[in-house]
């Protein structure tokens, strides 16, 4: 038995017999707890070590050969796939009350399997392929059969396939550069492949015009599952490459060209996000400057950095399925997340309306809610590094906070008047409550989740260290 | 004799390639394709063994023959935003003809960037990418985008094939060709189905 095999090969095999016409509801269930039952046989199983059951003793080895290739999870991952596969069954559970179990689950038990896939294979450049089947994957989860494709999905497509022949063939240059270090034109050609491919890959500005436009035309749980995952897995995966080229590591450039990518990132977002007129739209704003922070801790140092990175992990996942599935329960009622149609939702759905409103807070790095530790420490590392930095990552958390407020007035303000009501199901209330909460207990009590942040970095083998 | 081959293979990416740019039938974008994998192939022999380099050819037959039976059945109106695109064939001709000036430029470059590809790969894997990216820079229905990133990632196949020879790495290649052929499918038969939100 090898860990490739089981935390890849069963929730294949989970979503083969998921493709089954089950009850939505079955579905959502069953794919929640193969989920979580993973994450839950990642904390308490040990890799690379003998178990003795009874008379039975076992081993589970950390590495599957194919086709003459590895896929390796080693004993230092156990808490990525904890953190992963945690989420994802609990992204999962909460489908059906999004009202989207059936198209959602099976997909997305495929799409996470492949995106550990790409974390664990050998040489670790294919990874490139495995999240590009991924992105494929992701197409019919995006666009229902019976509604036509517009033009974000189509983007989305072509901007994420586009990533990958640049950072394959990337790959193949740094290891030239890895043979012969001396040569600056072959490390500038790789380097210069390299992000192209990753910003095609992380929606770098500028671009990341589709992600608007999918928000837009998605059902929000998907786009927000999609948009936790992803960008993780792509971080994580060029965050690989950091650890793997000690000369790219050291790079003097490196540092300066995140800390601009991610400030333009996080500025562009949150000046956006403050002039909008769709929530869903804001959404996709708030997950570009997610990923503007994570360059932005990128460009801090690789020992710094890295920690400030895992710590917005956490907070992202929560925030954003919060986030998103307040937006579901708005949208499968009203049809329409334009803030002319969801005027004075908050005395009808006040549930789904606080999620929304405290999940867009929590990203603006408000206090007391999950994403401020993280922002306070970035914010803090910032500006012991530069106060223009410092200046221009609060301008963009004030567009965030500033899109949050006119989100809060378009859904306060009615010309009619309507009593306070709960239009939501007890599933929805349980759930939506369930995140509130969540938030607010990260933002208290940040330590909560520090003994699984302070494994995170033992992945990598020269980061973080 | 090989190069020979290798010059016939450019040849016909050439034309295979401008065709499906000027081409508005989509039987013959399709024909188009079905012939640039012949010339995809030729160039691949070049570095791969027989078995593997074939397995692109049939690859990219499935991925023409997957779009074709899904196109077959279904009528397409075309996207009024595209309307406001560059259409004409002589607009598509001129920047075709800009691409091969800049591909005349950078083939050689490409050549000692990547030592043993020879010239009639490198321009071959270039003239594709581009075409690709013009293809997809001048439409956004589903069929013509499937063909353009089918266009790039042939074009990236050649280039990738003269440094990397694992079979996993072709098999993936092949499966993600196939991938892209289905999720075109896919849209077809969505955008015929459905309504736009």
């Amino acid at each position: 038995m090898s860990a490739p095999l089981i935390w890849v090969g069963v929730p294949l095999l989970a979503a083969a017999i998921l493709s089954a016409p089950w009850r939505p509801r079955t579905t959502a269930v069953i794919g929640g707890l193969c989920a979580l039952s993973l994450a839950i046989l990642a904390f308490l199983t040990p890799i690379n070590e003998a178990l003795r059951i009874g008379e039975t003793s076992f081993k589970i080895e950390p590495v599957f050969r194919f086709l003459g290739r590895q896929l390796v999870l080693k004993p230092e991952s156990k808490s990525l796939l904890v953190f992963i596969y945690g989420l994802a069954g609990l992204w999962f559970l909460g489908s059906d009350t999004a009202g989207i179990a059936r198209r959602m689950v099976p997909l997305s038990l495929v799409i996470t399997a492949l995106l550990v896939a790409a974390l664990a294979v050998q040489p670790f450049l294919y990874a490139a392929l495995l999240i590009e089947m991924a992105i494929l994957l992701a197409v019919p989860m995006l666009t229902p059969a019976r509604q036509a494709p517009a033009r974000g999905v189509i983007r989305f497509v072509i901007y994420q396939t586009l990533a990958m022949p640049f950072i394959l063939f990337s790959g193949w240059l740094l290891s030239g550069v890895e043979a012969s270090p001396g040569d600056l034109i072959l490390a500038r050609q790789s380097t210069v492949l390299l992000g192209l491919g990753f910003a095609f890959l992380l929606a770098v500005f500028p671009l990341y015009t589709w992600m608007p436009m999918l928000a837009e035309e998605s059902q929000p749980y998907i786009f927000g599952f999609l948009q936790w995952i992803m960008p993780i897995t792509a971080l994580l995966f060029g965050m690989g490459f950091l650890d793997r080229y000690a000369w790219l590591r050291s790079s003097e450039q490196l540092p300066r060209i995140l800390h601009l990518a991610g400030l333009i990132m996080t500025v562009s977002a949150g000046l956006w996000a403050a002039f909008q007129h769709r929530l869903d739209r804001i959404l996709a704003y708030g997950v570009v400057a997610e990923t503007g922070c994570a360059l932005l801790s990128l460009s801090l140092g690789m020992t710094e950095g890295i920690q400030i990175i895992f710590r917005l992990l956490i907070p992202r996942a929560f925030g954003l399925a919060v986030w998103s599935l307040g937006l579901s329960v708005l949208k499968n009622d009203t049809g329409s997340l334009k803030f002319t149609s969801i005027q004075g939702a908050t005395r009808a759905y006040p549930f789904a309306v606080g999620a929304v409103i405290l999940a867009q807070f929590s990203m603006a790095g408000l206090p007391l809610l999950a994403g401020f530790p993280p922002r306070l420490v970035l914010w803090e590392a910032l500006a012991s590094n530069s106060i223009y930095g410092a200046f221009w990552f609060g301008i963009g958390l004030l567009g965030l906070f500033l899109g949050a407020i006119r989100s809060l007035a378009a859904l306060s303000n009615s010309t009619d008047f309507a009593f306070w009501q709960s239009k939501e199901t007890w599933r929805q209330r349980i759930l939506l409550g369930l995140g509130i909460a969540t938030l607010l207990l990260l933002g208290l009590f940040p330590q909560i989740v520090q003994p699984i942040l302070l494994t995170f970095p033992l992945v990598f083998e020269h980061l973080g260290g | 004799m090989t190069t020979l081959l290798a010059w016939f293979a450019l040849a016909l990416l050439i034309i295979t390639s401008t065709g499906i740019l000027l081409s508005r039938d989509w039987r013959w974008s399709l024909a188009f394709l079905g012939m640039l994998y012949v010339g995809v192939f030729l160039l691949v022999r070049l570095y791969w063994p027989l078995g593997m380099s074939a397995a692109k050819l049939v690859t990219g037959w499935m991925a023409g023959a997957v779009l074709g039976m899904t196109r077959l059945g279904i009528s397409v109106n075309p996207d009024p935003a595209d309307e406001r695109l560059p259409q004409g064939r002589p607009f598509r001709l001129l920047t075709a003809a800009l691409a091969g000036i800049i591909i005349s430029a950078a083939a050689p470059g490409l050549t000692e960037i990547i030592p043993g590809i020879g010239l009639p790969a490198s321009a071959a894997s270039l003239t594709l990418i581009s075409m690709g990216l013009l293809n997809l820079g001048i439409t956004s229905q589903p069929l013509p985008v499937s063909l353009g990133l089918l266009m790039i990632l042939a074009g990236f196949e050649i280039l990738y094939a003269a440094v990397e020879g694992s079979v996993l790495v072709a098999g993936l290649l092949a499966a993600v060709s196939l991938g892209l052929a289905l999720t075109g499918a896919y849209l077809l038969t969505a955008t015929e189905s459905g309504q736009p939100e």
